[in-house]
């Protein structure tokens, strides 16, 4: 099975978000592969190990973005694509483009992602790529079966559960639950250092910038106002229920 | 300059949820003079589209089909282009839901379009429709523009004001015709289970009752479930909590997992990991209930009790109920 598995780096859940210069602030702190993207990873390489045949990981992103690579890698992937040529940047209809060009070069049986990444959360990348392939997807799975060419996903969608069948090829995205990403073995970090990681450009996909110039522009980022510290109630218990029903009555109106 | 604007009714169990007329009062406002549609999709859906020109509709596009019942991406697509085709927006507006978020990068991406996604503003500036969404699960906004083409986007649930009543507009009704082959069922909904949330759902609820580690087991969550259902809200819960398997990951609140904007977040026993402040802390009022007083939820909570989870939330619930008897 050709199992290809799309990734984004992120900043790590737990950092903080600082503004420099109208941007955010990149220096100093933590990647790590997007979560939901991780899940795709691990899925990706469950399907290899019972499916057999081999888990290619892409990205489009900064130089950076090869320790992610090399990660997924160390987790069980076999080879790496890295578009990191600047050119290659932009938006989500940019970044589906791109992915796409690297796929097409390809055989694959199945794409995996995340259903969103935890930074720009715009949750369609993976959908754009399944559309410009022109192959079906089912999004937000938290459990994936492949039987022969039939699948089965399992989706979160809003507090339903979906049961949802469709065929190879497909693109699927991950969301929380789907697995429990395993930690690179010493040996499989050993390994990854020897896989291929390629390096792609824009020549290289026989793009033009026309064929990938984004649609959206961000012409602001800013942080929200900071939280003012609240109340906190005393006196005894039935006191500090009684004035928080009283307050969320009368002084916010959220409830009645 | 005026503009067409199509916004995608939200439909589920039948009915059309409340975002659907937060879109209406966007596409009034982006709309700048010019025709707004609706476009309903589903089975059985047709008296839905009855009186949306009171909120602003002047057009109701309805796509009803046994095929259509539940969602499937393709069939779902290929009718929405069909009205797209018909009616030639400028903008289309989608719910930031499940059905929104996968079918709008779609339908953008057919259009060769760009998309705002998670729009929890929108405002015209210079001419300009300016959304504003969080990045980083809210630690963070941008203000973005679609530069060329269509301008699709997706709006999050509970964050604009839904449009008011009696604006006399003709709502005309226009059913399209719903040609589905083979090829359009790329992928079929074989079953739904219902999972337990309260019956209410996290994304839409105006009220939210959160348990963390402190919450100590599945059964620790009994009392959130009462005192939500006291509420009328839904129930939620940390990374933490899921994580111990005291719930399942469907109610995960936080960067990773659901962000949610409530009117009123109750967090039980959570001390809150920055991970899970990103997801909540754009709720309007956040109460907040710990035995540690210096638990960071306290520095975003509007009220907070000092005190064990287990006493407090009962009491809460008591007089919640004792408020809804009186009937005040």
């Amino acid at each position: 099975m050709n199992i290809i598995v799309c990734l984004k780096q992120t900043f790590d859940t737990e950092e903080r978000i600082v503004l420099e210069n109208g941007g955010i602030k990149e220096e100093g702190v933590r990647y790590v592969i997007n979560p939901y993207d991780e899940y795709a990873v691990e899925e990706g390489i469950r399907l290899k190990e019972e499916h057999g045949g081999e888990v290619v990981v892409i990205s489009v992103g900064p130089s950076r973005t090869e320790e992610a690579l090399r990660t997924a890698l160390a987790m069980g992937a076999d080879e790496a694509i890295l578009a990191d040529d600047p050119e290659l940047f932009g938006d989500e209809y940019t970044i589906a483009r791109v992915l796409a060009a690297i796929i097409r070069q390809r055989e694959y049986d199945i794409i995996l992602a995340g259903n969103q990444a935890v930074d720009d959360g715009s949750g369609q990348v993976a959908v754009r790529l399944a559309e410009e392939l022109s192959i079906p997807h089912i999004s937000t799975l938290t459990k994936l079966v492949v039987e022969g060419d039939r699948v089965i996903g399992y989706r979160d969608a809003e507090g339903n559960e979906e049961h949802v069948e469709g065929k190879l090829p497909i693109l699927v995205t991950a969301q929380q639950g789907l697995n429990d990403p395993r930690y690179p073995s010493l040996i499989g970090i050993r390994r990854a250092s020897k896989k291929p990681l390629s390096h792609v450009t824009r020549a290289d996909l026989g793009l033009s910038r026309d064929d990938i110039r984004p649609r959206t522009e961000v012409v602001e980022t800013f942080l929200p106002a900071a939280k003012q510290g609240g109340r906190i109630l005393s006196g005894d218990l039935d006191a500090q229920v009684n004035e928080l029903i009283t307050a969320l009555r009368t002084v916010e109106k959220v409830i009645d | 300059m005026a503009k067409k604007v199509l916004v995608a009714a939200d439909v589920r169990g039948g009915r059309l949820r409340k975002v659907t007329y937060e879109m209406l009062a966007a596409a009034g406002r982006v709309a700048d003079g010019g025709t707004i549609a609706v476009a309903i999709l589903g089975h059985q859906v047709e008296n839905l589209a009855t009186g949306l020109g009171d909120f602003g509709a002047d057009m109701v596009y309805v796509a009803d089909a046994p095929q259509l019942q539940e969602y499937t991406p393709a069939a779902y697509r290929k009718v929405f282009l069909e009205v797209v085709r018909g009616f030639a927006p400028d903008v289309i507006l989608f719910a930031h839901s499940a059905v929104g978020r996968d079918l709008a990068p779609m339908v953008a991406m057919r259009l060769g379009a760009g998309q705002v996604s998670d729009a929890v503003d929108v405002a015209m500036e210079n001419g300009q429709i300016v959304f504003t969404r969080p990045i980083y699960a809210g630690k963070a906004f941008t203000k973005v523009v679609v530069r060329e083409g269509v301008t699709v986007a997706t709006l999050r649930p509970n964050n604009l004001e839904a449009a008011s009543g009696g604006q006399g507009k003709s709502g005309t009704i226009q059913k399209v015709d719903v040609q589905l082959e083979p090829v359009d069922l790329s992928t079929t909904v074989r079953e739904i289970v219902q999972k337990a949330t309260g019956g209410v759902d996290l994304a839409e609820a105006r009220i939210i009752v959160s348990g963390g580690r402190g919450v100590k087991s599945a059964d620790g969550f009994k009392p959130l479930y009462e005192l939500a259902e006291a509420l009328g809200g839904a129930v939620g819960a940390s990374r933490g909590a899921c994580d111990a398997g005291y719930c399942d990951y469907a109610l995960q609140i936080g960067q990773t997992g659901k962000v949610v904007t409530p009117d009123l977040y109750i967090a039980c026993g959570i001390s809150g990991a920055i991970q899970h402040l990103a997801g909540m802390s754009n709720s309007k009022v956040i109460v907040a209930i710990n035995k540690d007083p210096e638990a960071p939820i306290f520095q975003v909570a509007d009220y907070g009790i000092v005190g064990d989870l287990f006493e407090v939330v009962p009491k809460i619930t008591e007089a919640v109920r004792q408020l809804k008897a009186q009937g005040v």
